[in-house]
């Protein structure tokens, strides 16, 4: 009985030994994909950081209305957010990497998950900062269309362009992440419908006047009169 | 003959060319729906080619941007004989009129480029380009532009012209004064629809890379006068006579700016090298007056003007921010707040605005059309201090005031060469 106490212990101690010998190497590789991950990872995000600082990132971004909104939430700069974003993906894919090859079951599909993740992520954070930049762009045109056109309210005009873009872009955002697309587009249906009703109401019932202002100058007045207004620049 | 730019000439018109062979004088004349104006404009072309130049070859070449009623076909079918039975005059050579349609939009920089191919194939020594709304053109004006190239060696002549002293004032407020200061050359109208050239600068001017660039065709009246400056090409001036426009349009205001500054903005960059040695002005030789001021009565609605300037202001913001030094702008809210009657956009806060806005375009700090249509507003500010000014000026006091802005513009230069090396 003693003996096979014994035998039994001793099983038990050579399979935890042969468990251990199995798994150190994999913890040893998971730690130095780890440590080379960080290695890489910082690498990439300083090369990264030159080429945003080289391309006036941050310039693009202030044009685009995202620096100011870094600014009031207290976060660093556009190119440091990059960067900084850029590092953790990396650094993550390799953790994640090692995570793997210690082959512990059930995180292996999650993993695999992550890294077909990963190229969805890029993506939406692509179609982000163009969208930004299209917003700022095409608002600012408005804007400046709506000033030499001496039209009533140019910056609502700018701030309205400013803001449908960045509903779309983010609806497309969350499509391509995938993320609660069904609550998503019912949202962006209902914002989008909501605003449209409410401004055909305000318009409808109380621009009448405005309306009439404004295509009584557009029709109304004759051409000499318009045409008197100004000397030829040219 | 030499088939020059074939790459972009049509089949048809290359034919017409081969056909008209070598000339002496090329008019140009770059149409799009321009029927009500055209015939007596290519009357006053012939009387003129008759009358001044009888024994020279020449031709006229119409390059049209896609007219529906009918302008090319009123272009090359004006008969010579009217205006031979007309003036007694008979040419000793024949008179070709050609046409083309050239592909794409309308557009004066495609049309100029056509007009600079034939000019180069037919081996012409002397061009004009003639505006085909210039309805008071007068066949001396041949003379006036042809005349100081085929006679005495010039490679540009540009016009001065009789008009109202609120004609044409971004003009003076603007492209003259900057151009006088930056290229040292006093070139009263640096921009015109109408002006000759040598065969040598039509040449040099076509060979230049800027045709694909995007740019080539806005502005490109303003580009040839650069370019003849920085070519170092002889350039004239000869006075034409009253300016008239068709119509006059406010909503012209924007476009205007893109062709006139937009362009001279956008040649500042290649062009550093020499505008950035030039530290004073001359005169270019002129024949008749520089220019000549009319002060009849004209309805201004001055208001206007002022409110536009102030929604600018106060709406451009964010724009201004980007592209003006802080004390700038902050002047200009200055100025922004004051009564109607105590408003003044001084000379000075003007050129300021002007050389950080060109500073501000070479950078690209925000879109560069964008930093040109935010110049409207401020340009409509500038003009009104210009017509509180000039109010009941004489036509000498108008000049002075003139010649004060430029002196200006000349004495704020290294402030543009500070902000062009500092501005981030």
């Amino acid at each position: 009985m003693r003996e096979m106490i014994i035998s039994e212990l001793s099983q038990a101690m050579h399979e935890i030994a042969r468990g251990f010998a199995h798994f150190l190497p994999r913890l040893l590789v998971m730690l130095i994909l780890a440590v080379v991950g960080w290695l890489v990872a910082w690498l990439v995000k300083l090369v990264l950081r030159i080429i945003l600082r080289l391309v006036k990132f941050d310039k693009l971004s202030e044009n685009a209305g995202a620096s100011q909104l870094l600014t009031k939430a207290a976060l660093p700069s556009a190119t440091e957010m990059l960067s900084r974003f850029v590092f953790w993906v990396t650094w993550l894919g390799f953790v994640l990497l090692g995570v793997s090859v210690l082959g512990i079951l059930g995180l292996q599909e999650q993993i695999a998950a992550f890294f077909l993740f990963l190229p969805r992520l890029f993506v939406a954070t692509f179609i982000m900062v163009l969208g930004l930049l299209s917003a700022s762009f095409f608002s600012r045109a408005a804007l400046l269309a709506a000033v030499n056109a001496n039209v009533p309210s140019p910056r609502l005009l700018g701030l309205a362009v400013r803001s449908i873009i960045i509903v779309f872009v983010l609806s497309v955002f969350f499509e391509e992440l995938g993320l609660a697309e069904q609550t998503m587009l019912v949202a962006f249906g209902i914002a989008f419908g909501a605003a449209m009703f409410g401004l055909a109401i305000a318009f409808g019932m109380g621009g009448r006047d405005l309306a009439r202002s404004f295509l009584e100058r557009k029709f109304v007045r004759s051409k000499k009169e318009e045409n008197d207004e100004e000397p030829s620049p040219l | 003959m030499k088939l020059a730019e074939d790459s972009f000439l049509a089949d048809e018109f290359l034919r017409q060319l081969i056909n008209v062979g070598e000339v002496d004088i090329l008019v140009g004349l770059a149409t799009h729906n321009n029927a009500r104006t055209i015939g007596p404009i290519v009357h006053a072309i012939q009387d003129g080619l008759l009358r001044w130049f009888p024994r020279e070859r020449a031709v006229i070449v119409n390059a049209d941007g896609g007219s529906r009623d009918g302008t090319p076909q009123l272009v090359t079918g004006v008969s010579i004989d009217d205006v031979r039975a007309a003036s007694n005059l008979h040419a000793l050579r024949t008179l070709h009129s050609v046409s083309t349609r050239y592909a794409g939009s309308p557009a004066s920089g495609v049309a100029m480029r056509n007009v600079l191919a034939a000019a180069e194939l037919l081996h012409a020594k002397a061009c004009v380009m003639i505006s085909p709304e210039s309805v008071n053109i007068e066949p001396q004006w041949l003379s006036k532009l042809l005349g100081p190239i085929s006679r005495d060696g010039f490679d540009l002549v540009t016009p001065t012209y009789r008009r109202h002293k609120f004609e044409g004032l971004l003009i003076t407020n603007l492209v003259y004064p900057m151009t006088r200061a930056l290229y040292g050359l006093r070139i009263r109208e640096p921009y015109s629809p109408e002006f000759a050239f040598s065969g040598r600068l039509a040449t040099q001017f076509l060979g230049q890379g800027h045709w694909n660039e995007g740019t080539g065709d806005v502005g490109v009246e303003l580009r040839l006068t650069l370019a003849a400056i920085t070519g170092k090409y002889r350039v004239c001036q000869s006075l034409l006579g009253e300016k008239t426009h068709v119509e006059r349009h406010a909503a012209d205001l924007v476009p205007a700016l893109r062709k006139t500054v937009g362009t001279l903005f956008s040649s500042l960059g290649a062009d550093f090298p020499v505008w950035s040695a030039v530290t004073a002005s001359e005169r270019v030789p002129t024949t008749g007056a520089d220019a000549e001021v009319l002060l009849e009565p004209l309805r201004i609605n001055r208001k206007r003007m002022r409110e536009m300037f102030l929604t600018g202001v106060s709406e451009l913001v964010s724009v201004f921010q980007s592209i003006l030094s802080p004390s700038t702008f902050a002047e200009l809210q200055r100025i922004a707040s004051l009564e109607e009657e105590e408003f003044r956009y001084p000379a000075e806060l003007w050129v300021k605005t002007v050389y950080e806005f060109a500073a501000s375009y070479q950078k690209s700090v925000i879109s560069r059309d964008h930093i040109i249509q935010a110049l409207a507003p401020l340009f409509r500010g500038r003009v009104f201090t210009f017509l509180i000014e000039n109010r009941s000026s004489s036509a000498s006091d108008v000049e002075n005031n003139i010649e004060d802005l430029c002196l200006e513009f000349e004495r704020l230069k290294p402030y543009l060469l500070q902000m062009w090396s500092t501005r981030e």
